[in-house]
């Protein structure tokens, strides 16, 4: 059984790039584009891997990967973080709040499948 | 009222230090003010307190202002120069001293000190700026991510593995739309970030005048009911004026502008327009109907009142080099400025051919891409004198696709080269960034 990807972003193309290389790749994805709900979505549906942005409406993708990371059930899922600020400041805020790995857009495409496969892939 | 002890102390050095300065021995000096060496040389040693007559020829013979002798360079600049001194670890016990000897250039230390700090703030404030502005991340924000969903929808189709020709459609109009986002956003952090403070006009000074027009004209709708009528509410001139948000070189270009659009004004007025798009929307035919230069008509039919005229309309005018001045989009579709437009716009092909109207539905490149029906002319104007050459002026007027009428002529046109697709181009004079599908209009 394909191993599963939600990837948390509310840019339409960029979910439909990721969303195409991943699928492409033989992951199943599922796409969320809302803040608010994103971490009841993990919840209901625990996938292999969250990709999280860290800026979505209607709640910061930080608050969503302390919420993941505070709950039981989800505190094992490797969150892999998106964002487009790279200062120190945000990627230790994410390391420290348990992200798995952090990536600063514009990503490539190599890259987040190399870090898919790495975090999940096994 | 007496002077204070610190300050009359030191008036006597302060005269004695100025005299060494300009060379002056003290025999000489006390000749020029009338009195003895002796007597001078006790005033230099703070043993005689000095006043009245004999202060202003001290001062004059030593090109001070009394004040400068009786009252040293005043507390506040000892002050700042110390807090200078002071900023850069030096003793600050000479600071009084270097302001009296050499006022001058404790003024210029104390301007420099004053900018220094000036400076050290804005620094201040443009790296809380950066830091926490929440404009500013927005912007940079949308920049990013056009960039983002830019480069992996480019990265995927210039891979090496096949796409079917949906996704490949698909993907197209993504960077599309993106590249427009990624452009607006670009100037609009541009803006932000070179203008000289907030609040409205924010952003100004980083658009060029014609852009600063084209905004302009955007925000009033392309239809400005002051220029209009018989006897119009203001000139030309006025309106730009009134304009907020234009620099000076963008109100000398608005201002003509207008002068353009008050004399089509005059010569058609809009319900006469609008009465003839009603009956006749055909532009060369209502030109002929209306008895109006075919130019002027198209210019007037894309500054009519919402229902007066076209539905929707855009507009482009260029001189003979091809040279744009404020466009009008057509639901965001226009022409780019510069040496990246596509030369097959009907626009360019007018300029070759003066006074022959031209018709055609300018396609752009993609499956789902959009149209414009394209009515375009150019006409000479002939220069004021024997040795100015003659003015060229073409004018499209680019209406919905969807009001072509069946016969109209189909024509490939392009976003410029550098973001074509289109394979086989006869016009491309340089390389697409995008991979060129062989299936092309």
């Amino acid at each position: 059984m394909a191993r599963r990807v939600l990837l948390i972003e509310d840019e339409p193309n960029i979910i439909e790039a990721v969303s195409f290389i991943l699928s492409r790749d033989g992951w199943t994805v599922h796409t969320h584009s809302d803040g608010a709900s994103a971490a009841e979505r993990v919840r209901a549906h625990p996938p292999d891997l969250v990709i999280l942005d860290a800026m979505l409406p209607g709640r910061s993708g930080y608050d969503i990967l302390q919420e993941l990371r505070d709950a039981e059930e989800t505190r094992g899922i490797p969150v892999m973080m998106l964002t487009a600020r790279g200062q120190a400041r945000d990627r230790e805020l994410a390391l420290s709040l348990g992200a798995t790995h952090f990536m600063t857009k514009p990503f490539s495409n190599a890259e987040v499948l190399d870090r898919v496969r790495a975090l999940a892939g096994g | 009222m007496a002077e204070p002890s610190s300050r009359r102390t030191l008036a006597g050095g302060r005269i004695r230090a100025r005299r060494l300065d300009a060379g002056l021995a003290q025999a000489e000096l006390a000749r020029q003010v009338g009195i003895s060496p002796s007597y001078l040389n006790l005033i230099e040693h703070d043993r005689r307190r000095i006043g009245g007559r004999l202060l202003n020829a001290l001062a004059r013979a030593l090109d001070l202002e009394p004040a400068q002798i009786a009252e040293g360079a005043g507390g506040a600049r000892v002050e700042r120069l110390g807090a200078a001194a002071l900023a850069r670890g030096r003793p600050t016990s000479d600071a009084e001293a270097f302001a009296s000897r050499f006022p001058d250039w404790a003024a210029l230390v104390e301007t420099q000190a004053e900018m220094i700090e000036t400076l050290k703030a804005q620094v201040a404030g443009l790296s809380d700026r950066l830091a926490h502005d929440p404009e500013l991340s927005a912007s940079l924000h949308q920049v990013i991510t056009a960039a983002t969903a830019i480069r992996s929808t480019a990265s995927i189709l210039a891979g090496n593995e096949a796409l079917d020709r949906d996704w490949q459609a698909r993907f197209h109009r993504n960077i599309h739309a993106e590249s427009l986002r990624l452009a607006e956003s670009s100037r609009r952090l541009a803006g932000y970030l070179e203008a000289p403070g907030e609040g409205d006009g924010a952003g100004v000074a980083a658009l060029s005048p014609l852009d600063q027009v084209e905004a302009a004209l955007d925000r009033l709708g392309h239809h400005l009911p002051a220029l209009e009528g018989p006897d119009p509410a203001m000139s030309p001139e006025e309106v730009a004026k009134g304009v907020p948000g234009l620099d000076e070189a963008a109100q000398d270009i608005l201002t003509v502008w207008l002068r353009t659009y008050r004399a089509d004004a005059a010569a058609l007025p809009v319900e006469i327009v609008a009465r003839g798009w009603r009956e006749t929307p055909e532009p060369l035919a209502l030109a002929s109907r209306l008895g109006c230069a075919l130019p002027r008509l198209l210019r007037r039919l894309a500054a009519l009142p919402p229902g007066a005229g076209p539905a929707r309309a855009g507009l482009v005018i260029s001189d003979a080099g091809g040279a744009l001045g404020p466009r009008r989009a057509l639901d965001g579709l226009t022409l780019q400025r510069g040496a990246v437009a596509c030369p097959l716009w009907p626009i360019y092909e007018s300029l070759s051919q003066p006074g022959r109207p031209l018709r055609a539905l300018a396609m752009m490149p993609g499956e789902t891409a959009s149209a414009a029906l394209c009515y375009a002319v150019s006409t000479i104007e002939v220069g004021p004198d024997w040795m100015t050459p003659p003015r060229m002026v073409a004018v499209m007027l680019m209406l919905p696709s969807d009001t072509a009428p069946a016969e109209t002529t189909r024509r490939a046109v392009g976003p410029g080269c550098s973001l074509c697709p289109r394979d086989n181009c006869p016009a491309r004079r340089e390389p697409s960034l995008l991979p060129t599908p062989s299936r092309m209009l």
